[in-house]
């Protein structure tokens, strides 16, 4: 509550609770990694020190990495985030652009149905589609796990908002001088919107590089498996206990998201929250 | 500014059939699927009316698992939402960690959940879980948390709750940014100068709007609920954990029964639309107060 200075007690008060609030947060964090540099022997001692006595981060590293191909899940994980990001630019722009800024018959209708189709969470069509892709001989290859993706109604509803806010001069200066419509959408309105397609970015790879439901159905396939699936992979058919290797994978695994959060904290915070918006 | 018609099917195009295909198509077909007894792989396919919903009322797992997922929501919502307002509240009272708090709050959001599930279970090992290590210390018998048929849901609670928090967090604090100063000083001026008269008078009514909104987005995440379920314990021991989203997941995949699995996705589907229409009604009702 801004304005308002809290007394010395109070001070320190919040600091307590927020720190203890702060060790739960973290505490998954801290202990994941600390696992991961211990060797076996002191995993599952009979005494539990936080720190590692000896190191084993070598063999636990090695044997994440060894045991089921992590680097080329990652490699997975950021090809498919990355089509699935591109093509969603792609496909859902030039639509908000004409969404927000042209005049024609079934724009309403076609609104309608953007925000209708915001309500239908992923997991609701995921049957079906699997079964369309079942039909098309789709299912476990890269296609299945971009596809789709690629309409991102979401993507439409914020990128319309924005665009609705950018000034209809700046569009009719394009006309005249002569440039298409698909070019004002590339080379006027997407520069224009780059803080909301930043946004809409770290949303669109956090959700992906996260997601677990839809890869698990849509694919088989080790070459095709995304992070998520290969750590649940190594835990679920590997040595469910060798913990030490788990943990190194895990955090393998959530190192990528983790320091791009670190390094751009506020827009990360931007992004996700625009989530809000849809849950 | 009327756009030329080609140009608009240039434009829209692409949006209008992927959306199609995937979205409204899709949508329809699980309808009707769900009428049928498909199986995925089977030669035929025949409609049976609302016998899928029928069997539905007499399946046991059903009853346990629609019951363990309303269950979930009841206690993750209320919980994550008081403690995200909680956070927000604190670390809005003062600047000094600001930054380094609200970090270590978002963090579960944003890490891999499926990752985070599997150090959970690392760290509620009956053995050698540093939870039990702790529990230890303090003088208490350790706990077979996910293997406990009366603790292993709650204990998912408390893992959807400690990864929603911090998304609760951020939206409460977005919400206390939007409130004017002036409302401050004048409640100042009408005495309320104690944090709590502050906290009732003004900051409270301010967040209602954004608390509803919050308590609707926690309880739709929450009814999806998935990935801890599926790689912690697989709805069991005997069920105790089995949620609706794992349900439909078996049934499709575990056993193709696609029919049944359909009306189980619609029965999911009404509960996720029930919740967006408070939604959609609360965003109304902002916009026109605002």
């Amino acid at each position: 509550m801004r304005g308002h200075r809290l007394t010395a007690p109070m001070r320190l008060v919040r600091h307590l609770v927020l720190l203890l609030g702060t060790v739960a947060m973290l505490a998954p964090f801290v202990l994941m990694v600390a696992t991961s540099f211990k060797p076996k022997e002191e995993i599952f001692a009979a005494e539990f020190h936080l720190l590692p006595q000896r190191l084993g981060a070598a063999e636990n590293y090695h044997e994440a990495l060894t045991q089921v191909p992590l680097l080329h899940f990652l490699l997975n994980g950021a090809i498919v985030t990355a089509a699935i990001f591109a093509l969603q630019v792609l496909v859902n722009v030039p639509a908000a652009y004409a969404l927000a800024k042209l005049r024609f018959r079934g724009r309403a209708t076609l609104f309608g149905a953007v925000l209708v189709c915001l309500l239908i969470p992923y997991q609701a069509i995921a049957l079906p589609i699997y079964i369309l892709f079942y039909w098309l001989g789709l299912l476990n290859t890269y296609a299945a796990l971009v596809l789709p993706f690629t309409i991102s109604v979401f993507g439409i509803f914020l990128m319309r908002q924005f665009f609705l806010g950018v000034p209809d001069d700046l569009i009719d200066a394009a006309r005249i001088d002569g440039m298409s419509e698909y070019g004002i959408v590339w080379s006027v309105m997407a520069p224009a919107a780059i803080p909301a397609i930043v946004a809409f970015g770290i949303f669109s790879v956090v959700a992906h590089w996260n997601d677990y439901f839809w890869p698990l159905i849509a694919v088989g396939d080790l070459g095709l498996y995304t992070p998520p699936l290969g750590i649940a992979h190594l835990k679920l058919n590997g040595e469910g206990t060798a913990y030490g290797p788990l943990m190194a994978a895990a955090t393998i695994v959530i190192a990528p998201l983790v320091l791009a959060f670190l390094l751009a904290q506020r827009r990360f915070v931007e992004g996700i929250t625009f989530t809000g918006l849809k849950g | 500014m009327t756009g030329g018609r080609l140009n608009v099917v240039l434009l829209t195009a692409p949006a209008v059939l992927l959306m199609l295909v995937f979205l409204v198509g899709p949508l329809l077909c699980l309808i009707a699927l769900s009428f049928t007894d498909y199986q995925l792989g089977a030669p035929s396919i025949s409609f049976v009316g609302l016998a899928n919903y029928d069997e539905m009322t007499g399946d046991d797992t059903v009853r346990i698992s629609i019951g363990n997922t309303l269950i979930y929501v009841a206690i993750v919502v209320p919980v994550s939402v008081a403690l995200g307002l909680g956070a927000a509240l604190l670390i809005d009272a003062d600047g000094s960690l600001r930054g380094f708090y609200s970090a270590a709050y978002f963090l579960p959001v944003m890490a891999t959940l499926i990752a985070m599930a599997i150090v959970w279970g690392f760290m509620l090992d009956p053995r050698i879980g540093a939870v039990n290590f702790a529990l230890k210390a303090f003088g208490f018998k350790p706990l077979d948390f996910l293997h406990d048929r009366k603790l292993v849901l709650f204990t998912l609670c408390g893992i959807g709750i400690w990864q929603s928090v911090g998304f609760n967090m951020v939206l409460f604090m977005a919400g206390l940014t939007a409130i004017p100063s002036e409302l401050y000083e004048a409640a100042a001026i009408d005495g309320a100068r104690r944090g709590g008269s502050r906290f009732a008078l003004v900051t409270w009514p301010m967040l209602a709007p954004v608390t509803l909104f919050t308590v609707v987005i926690t309880a739709i995440r929450a009814f999806q609920v998935f990935d801890t379920v599926q790689v912690l314990t697989d709805g069991g021991p005997n069920k105790a954990s089995e949620v609706l989203l794992h349900t439909i997941y078996a049934e499709a995949f575990g056993y193709f029964r696609v029919g049944y699995a359909a009306a189980l996705v619609v029965v999911f589907l009404v509960f996720i639309l029930a919740l967006s229409a408070i939604r959609v009604f609360v965003l109304d009702r902002g916009r026109q107060t605002s």
